[in-house]
């Protein structure tokens, strides 16, 4: 058996793997357009930050195409799939062929058509390895930065940067900042926190027009600036796929063992859209958890297992400046709020299920919660009231908690 | 002992969970499909001989796993990083601590399924 992964991310590690628990001797080949050895994608602030390093922010240990036995061919990009032939044609002309293939190609970072854009000299996206190193290059004690972007991709570059620049602005056009994963109130909260330590944020706005050193907002104010980092958003890298076939709207469509609609070409990660459980809908989910869950499953499957990947949602855990954030699942339902100097809780349920939740600065044994949106715990089997109190399994019955904790 | 530890916040790598007269310990069950592993973002985590442990030298803090662990058994500490049971094997004792120390033998040390 011959299988081929395009990509050499959290998804085509969580292939790997998933691969050689079951197929120890099959050929792997690993095609990727970076020319690292595989490392962490979300590490990237970190590294800025020097919580990391270039050896540490591996993915993976440097053993690990060995150990796995991998071909690895960094610094080479797939141009065009041959699903006929079953043909992996590079951007050099090389011919890969495969038996089975994962499509991990990722996501992008959006960047807008914003009128001045191509004047701004130092501007960077913040997704890759080297776009960290390129800003780290850029950047000095003296630099005033301004990101574009107020959610987790751009707070996590401004926590990244802080401390080695003069000032950090950051610029939304959503009315709070991490839009995507807070409600107001505890966004208020983390902004509150950031604008202490020395962070800018201006809301509810957005950049009209850029000069080289100067943003022109849409409420009038210009603000001065050295280095711009566009975090939009990411998109779907789709186009290999989309060459062949149309359902690759806003990602890769898969079913649960992760197979797209062509024979022997599956699909994980960012490229991929998900069936998020919380809301019932199909969305992008990009997340390295659920790209690297979805690649195992992926390799699994490829390699004549069968292992389904069913409970997918979107969820989130970081600190900025220390302040712990750990948000799960939707924000529709009933609300239960808990709130104080420091933290904020939010439970949300609907139709007898935890449906998400939102915690900030307390988020201890926060995956018990996040076990009742993914496993969909019926709420009348548990005693919602003590987990109200806190993530416990006390609320569980004794039934339910021998089998947990006595595996019987 | 009970001087040497003063001023020193234990972070214990075992919860106790207690409500009237039930109480019980959890720890890292060791999962033989592990979550906390699959969804490390720093590879920090990780699998060795059935034993789930940490490399606390590649842990960002970033609570991942305390997101993810269905049981609550992997703990924030107050250094940043990440702490759980490792069944011992970082410290002297050699065998797990609380199974010999608890008086009423309710913790035990076993294969299961």
């Amino acid at each position: 058996m011959k299988y081929v992964i395009i990509g050499n991310s959290a998804a085509a590690v969580g292939c790997v793997e998933g691969i050689r628990s079951i197929d120890k001797g099959g050929e792997i080949i690993i095609i990727s357009k970076e020319s690292q050895h595989t490392y962490s994608r979300p590490l990237i602030s970190y590294y800025l930050e020097g919580k990391t390093d270039l050896e540490k922010i591996k993915y993976r240990p440097d053993s690990f195409y060995i150990d796995n036995k991998v071909e690895v061919m960094t610094g080479r990009e797939a141009d065009t799939i041959d699903i006929k032939k079953k043909i992996v044609r590079l951007s050099d002309a090389e011919q890969i062929g495969y038996d089975k293939l994962l499509i991990a190609t990722g996501s992008s970072p959006f960047v807008p058509a914003i009128k001045g854009l191509e004047d701004v000299r130092n501007k960077f996206t913040f997704m890759s390895l080297n776009d960290a190193l390129q800003l780290e290059k850029s950047i000095n004690e003296s630099s005033r930065v301004l990101i574009i972007g107020a959610g987790l991709i751009g707070l996590k570059c401004a926590e990244g940067v802080f401390k080695r620049v003069n000032s950090v602005t950051v610029v939304d056009m959503a009315d709070r900042i991490l839009p995507n994963v807070l409600d107001n109130e505890s966004a208020k909260m983390v902004q509150c926190w950031l604008e202490k330590k020395g962070m800018q944020f201006r809301l509810n706005d957005s950049v009209a027009q850029f000069n080289e050193n100067s943003a022109l907002l849409d409420s009038g104010e210009t603000v001065e600036f050295d280095i711009a980092v566009i975090a939009i958003g990411v998109r779907p890298n789709t186009k290999l796929f989309s060459d062949f076939n149309s359902s690759a709207k806003y990602g890769i469509l898969t079913d649960e063992m992760q197979r797209t609609e062509v024979d022997d070409i599956y699909a994980a990660g960012d490229c991929t859209v998900s069936f998020d459980i919380s809301t019932g809908k199909i969305r992008t989910l990009a997340l390295l958890p659920n790209a690297y869950m979805q690649g195992e499953c992926a390799g699994i499957n490829m390699a004549g297992g069968n292992k389904p990947y069913r409970n997918a949602i979107p969820m989130n855990s970081t600190k900025l400046f220390g302040l712990p954030i750990i948000t799960a699942g939707s924000y529709e339902g009933e609300a239960f709020i808990d709130c104080g100097e420091g933290f904020y809780k939010k439970l949300v349920s609907k139709d007898n299920l935890l449906k998400g939740f939102i915690l900030i600065g307390n988020v201890e044994r926060a995956g018990i919660y996040t076990s009742l949106i993914r496993e969909q715990v019926p709420l009348d089997s548990i005693d919602y009231g003590l987990i109200k109190e806190k993530p416990q399994l006390m609320a569980f019955s004794k039934t339910e908690r021998i089998k947990k904790l006595g595996g019987i | 002992m009970v001087k040497a530890l003063k001023d020193i916040r234990i972070n214990p790598r075992i919860k106790i969970e207690k409500i009237n007269n039930i109480s019980f310990a959890v720890a890292c069950r060791h999962c033989k499909d592990p979550l906390c592993v699959k969804s490390c973002i720093s590879g920090a985590l990780s699998i060795n001989e059935g034993v789930i442990s940490i490399n606390e030298d590649k842990c960002v803090s970033c609570y991942t796993c305390v997101m993810i662990c269905p049981y609550g058994a992997v703990m924030p500490t107050e250094e940043g990083v990440v702490q759980k049971c490792e069944l011992c094997t970082k410290n002297l004792s050699g065998k797990p601590a609380c199974v010999m120390g608890c008086p009423n033998n309710a913790i035990v040390f076993e294969e299961r399924g």
